[in-house]
C-alpha cells in the first residue's frame, strides 16, 4: 500500500487562470513516480472541508474571482493559518498569494482583507508588472516563471522573499528587487509558467514537507520505471527552463 | 452616418490626393523587397495622412462591419464576405489575418484607386480586441459581431474582463447592429451597453450542442461530466459543457445556461433566467456539415471548414449576414435573399490560412491549424482526431504569439496519447514537450529549429497525412518553409 497525501486545490473554479492547474498536475505525477498516492481534493467556496489536508495549492484570479471568494476565504482563515503554522506545505499564486496576506487594496473599491499567513501586503496599481522573470533564490537556485499582476505587494519586516530579482520595475512591487515571500513552508509567488513543472526543485521541497509532516520523514521509493520518468521530466525541465532564462520580457 | 470624425473633412493634408500613389509605392516595394508583414504601408501612411481610414471607409454605402472576439475572428470574417460576395455585394475586408488597423490601412491601399475612391458596397473587418477601441474611436461600424471572451495572450490584454470592456466599447459606438454570442456571459452582458436606436442580435446554441463547448469558466471545475472531447486524466481541465454552476449539478446540461454575466450562488446552483431569443442556432453536427435552425426554419448543409468551432462561428456569420441583406442596399432595391441561399453560399467556403488549410506537399496532404490559447487549443484538438495523421507542434513565444506559456498547461493534451506527436519544435519546443510528458504523450523529437523539424517530419512516413498545430508566427515560417518546398497559395502576407 502506497502512502497517501492529500492534497488540496483551493478555489480551482475562481482562481486558476494561468495555467495553475499544471502546479496541481506536476504534484501529482511527481508524488506517484516517487512511489505515493496522491489524492486530489477540490475546494470551492461553500464546499465541506475535507478530513485530511497533507498540501494546499492556490492560483491567480481576475478581481472578481478574489471577490467570489473573500468572504469563504475569511471563514477558513483560521483554519489555514494553523495548517500553516503546523508546516502544511501551500503555494500560492498571483491573487491567493496576495489573499494569503494582511489585505489588498484594489485601485477602485474596498479594500479586501486578506487571512495573515504571510507578512505581506499589496496595493493595486494601474501599470502592470509583466513578462518572464527569473528570480534568485537561496533554498531552490535560480527560478524561472512569468509574472502579470497589477497588484504590488511588499513585505513585513521578518517575511522573507521567495527570491532576488535582477531588476527594477520587476517583481513584488518593482522596488525593492524581492520576488514572493516565505513563511513556515508557505510559499507566495507572482511566477506562473506553469511554475512548478519548469521549477521541479519546488515540486519536490513541497512533497517533502507533506511527507515529513504526515509520516514523519520523506523516503522517496520509486520504481525503476518512475526514476527513469522523473529523471526524463527533470532533463525536459532543465531544457526548458535555460530557454525561458533567454527569453524576452 | 457610417463614420463620425471629430474633426474638418476640409482639413486634409495638401497632399492627401497622392497618398493612394504614395501608399501603393510601398506596397509594391515592400512586397518586392519581401519585406516582411503586411503592416508597413499601413504604418507610413498613418503616420502621414491619419484621416485615410475614416475618410476611405465613409465612402461605403453599407458601411463597415467589425468582427471581434477572441477566437475565430478570421474564419469568421471569411465567411462573412465570402456568403455576402456569393450574394452580390461587393466586399472589402482584411482576409489576411493582419487584425490591426495599420493592416486595414494597407490592404485599403491595395483596393483604392488612384483618386482614393474604393470598389465595394462593405467593409468586413476583423480587428484584434485592443485595436477594435483604437478603431472605433476613429470610424464608428454600422455592424458589430462579437464572438467571444477566453483567455488568449493575457499578457497582452491583463484579464478576461479587460478585454470583455474594450469589445463593451464596441458595442457602444455601433450605430446598426451588434450580434452577441448568447452563450458566452461576458459578451452576452454587453448588451446593456449597445445604444438607444441600435439593434441588438444574437446567436447560440442547441442545448444538446452545448457539450462540444466548454467556456473558460468550467474548465476549471473538477466534476466529472459525460463529454465527448476528452478523457479526463487530472481531475481537472477536461472539457466541460457550457453554463456555469455544472460543478453542482449534472442536470445543467439540460438547463438553459443564463444568459448575463452568471451569479453564482454558494451552493453553486444558477438563478435561471430566460433565454434570451437568437437569430441562428447550430443545432446538430452531420458529416462534413451541420444543422442550423435560422429563423425557425431548420436547414442542413455541407461545409468545407474543419472543426466544430468554425461551425458554431458559421451561425454567428448567418446571423450577422442576416441582419445586413435585411437593412442594405439589397433591401432598398427590394431584393430578398431566401435563407437557403444564405446557408448554401455557406458550404462554398473554404478554411482561412492556417485555419485547417491542408497544403498539398508533392501529394501528402500537410494540414494547418493555428492554435492561440487555451480554449483554441482544446477545440482543435477535439475537433482534428488524431488516428490517420502524423502529428506535430510548433510553439513560438513572439509578442504576436503571447510570451507567457501558462496556456499550454491549461490544454488537455490527453487525446494524443494514442498515436503520440512525432516531432515538437518552435522557439518553445521543450516547454511543449514538458507538457506533454506530464500527460504521458509520448513524443519522438524535439527541435527548436523549424526547419531541421519540418524536413525530418515530412521525410518520415512520407505518403501518410500530416497535421501540423502552431502558434501564430510559427505558422508563418511553417508556411514559408513549405513553400520553398512545394507551391504554396499566397496567404497575402
Amino acid at each position: 500500500m502506497a502512502e497517501v497525501i492529500d492534497v488540496l486545490s483551493l478555489y480551482p473554479k475562481d482562481m486558476n487562470i494561468y495555467g495553475d492547474s499544471g502546479n496541481l498536475l506536476t504534484v501529482e505525477r511527481r508524488l506517484s513516480l516517487n512511489g505515493f498516492e496522491p489524492r486530489i481534493h477540490y475546494y470551492n467556496q461553500g464546499d465541506a472541508w475535507p478530513d485530511h489536508v497533507d498540501m494546499i495549492l492556490g492560483g491567480g484570479g481576475q478581481d472578481e474571482g478574489q471577490r467570489k471568494i473573500i468572504r469563504d476565504l475569511c471563514k477558513r482563515a483560521e483554519l489555514l493559518r494553523g495548517l500553516a503554522h503546523q508546516g502544511t506545505p501551500m503555494l500560492m499564486i498571483c491573487g491567493l498569494y496576495q489573499l494569503f496576506g494582511e489585505y489588498f487594496q484594489p485601485i477602485e473599491g474596498d479594500r479586501l482583507p486578506g487571512i495573515c499567513v504571510l507578512g505581506i501586503h499589496t496595493i493595486g496599481e494601474k501599470l502592470r508588472l509583466i513578462g518572464n522573470l527569473v528570480e534568485h533564490s537561496e533554498q531552490f537556485g535560480a527560478v524561472v516563471g512569468y509574472e502579470n499582476h497589477s497588484g504590488q505587494t511588499f513585505l513585513h519586516e521578518g517575511t522573507k522573499p521567495l527570491g532576488q530579482v535582477d531588476s527594477i520595475s520587476t517583481g513584488n512591487n518593482g522596488a525593492d528587487r524581492t520576488e514572493g515571500a516565505i513563511n513556515h513552508n508557505v510559499i507566495g509567488t507572482y511566477m506562473h509558467g506553469s511554475l512548478l513543472p519548469k521549477n521541479p526543485k519546488i515540486a519536490d521541497f513541497l512533497i517533502a514537507k507533506a511527507c515529513e509532516l504526515r509520516y514523519g520523514a520523506y523516503e522517496p521509493h520509486p520504481s525503476d520505471k518512475g526514476m527513469a520518468e522523473l529523471k526524463r521530466l527533470d532533463a525536459l525541465a532543465q531544457h526548458a527552463k535555460s530557454v525561458a532564462m533567454r527569453r524576452p520580457r | 452616418m457610417t463614420s463620425a470624425i471629430g474633426k474638418d473633412r476640409s482639413a486634409k493634408p495638401w497632399y492627401s490626393r497622392m497618398i493612394p500613389l504614395l501608399g501603393k509605392s510601398i506596397r509594391a516595394l515592400s512586397r518586392l523587397t519581401r519585406h516582411g508583414g503586411s503592416a508597413f504601408p499601413g504604418k507610413v501612411i498613418e503616420a502621414c495622412d491619419p484621416d485615410f481610414l475614416a475618410r476611405t471607409l465613409a465612402q461605403l454605402p453599407d458601411g463597415v462591419v467589425l468582427v471581434s472576439g477572441t477566437n475565430g475572428k478570421t474564419t469568421t470574417t471569411r465567411m462573412v464576405s465570402s456568403i455576402l460576395e456569393t450574394l452580390g455585394m461587393r466586399v472589402f475586408t482584411n482576409p489576411t489575418g493582419s487584425n490591426f488597423t495599420r493592416g486595414v490601412v494597407s490592404a485599403l491601399l491595395d483596393k483604392v484607386d488612384m483618386k482614393g475612391n474604393i470598389d465595394a458596397d462593405i467593409a468586413v473587418l476583423e480587428l484584434d480586441e485592443a485595436y477594435a477601441v483604437h478603431f472605433v474611436h476613429q470610424v464608428q461600424p454600422r455592424y458589430a459581431l462579437l464572438l467571444n471572451v477566453m483567455r488568449d495572450q493575457l499578457d497582452r490584454f491583463g484579464e478576461i474582463d479587460n478585454t470583455a470592456r474594450m469589445l463593451g466599447e464596441v458595442a457602444k459606438r455601433t450605430t446598426g447592429t451588434v450580434v452577441l454570442n448568447r452563450e458566452d456571459p461576458r459578451i452576452a452582458a454587453l448588451a446593456q451597453l449597445v445604444p438607444e436606436g441600435t439593434q441588438c442580435a444574437y446567436f447560440g446554441l442547441a442545448p444538446a450542442m452545448r457539450s462540444y463547448f466548454p467556456d473558460d469558466d468550467s474548465m476549471h471545475d473538477d466534476s466529472m461530466h459525460d463529454n465527448t472531447m476528452h478523457d479526463d486524466i487530472s481531475g481537472n481541465g477536461s472539457a466541460e459543457p457550457s453554463g456555469k454552476g455544472s460543478a453542482h449539478s449534472p442536470v445543467s446540461q439540460l438547463e438553459v445556461p443564463p444568459s448575463d454575466a452568471t451569479e453564482t450562488t454558494s451552493d453553486g446552483q444558477q438563478s435561471s433566467q430566460p433565454q434570451l431569443p437568437a437569430d441562428v442556432t447550430l443545432n446538430g453536427l452531420v458529416d462534413h456539415g451541420a444543422i442550423f435552425d435560422v429563423s425557425g426554419t431548420i436547414l442542413s448543409t455541407t461545409v468545407k471548414l474543419e472543426g466544430v468551432y468554425n461551425l458554431f462561428n458559421a451561425a454567428a456569420a448567418l446571423t450577422l449576414v442576416g441582419r445586413i441583406i435585411k437593412a442594405s442596399s439589397f433591401a432598398g432595391q427590394g431584393k430578398t435573399i431566401d435563407t437557403q441561399s444564405m446557408v448554401t453560399a455557406l458550404s462554398h467556403v473554404t478554411p482561412a490560412f492556417g485555419r485547417g488549410e491542408i497544403i498539398d506537399f508533392h501529394g501528402t496532404p500537410v494540414e494547418l491549424v493555428l492554435v492561440k490559447n487555451p480554449m483554441g487549443f482544446r477545440l482543435a484538438l477535439a475537433s482534428f482526431t488524431p488516428a490517420g495523421h502524423d502529428t506535430m507542434i510548433v510553439i513560438n513565444d513572439e509578442f504576436a504569439d503571447g510570451r507567457d506559456m501558462s496556456w499550454l498547461w491549461d490544454v488537455d493534451f490527453s487525446t494524443l496519447r494514442k498515436t503520440g506527436v512525432a516531432v515538437v519544435s518552435g522557439v518553445r519546443a521543450w516547454d511543449m514537450a514538458l507538457r506533454l510528458d506530464y500527460d504521458q504523450v509520448h513524443v519522438g523529437a524535439t527541435e527548436t529549429n523549424p526547419s531541421t523539424a519540418l524536413e525530418a517530419f515530412l521525410a518520415v512516413n512520407p505518403s501518410h497525412p500530416k497535421r501540423i498545430f502552431c502558434t501564430y508566427t510559427a505558422m508563418l515560417k511553417i508556411r514559408t518553409l513549405i513553400s520553398h518546398l512545394t507551391e504554396v497559395a499566397d496567404a497575402g502576407l
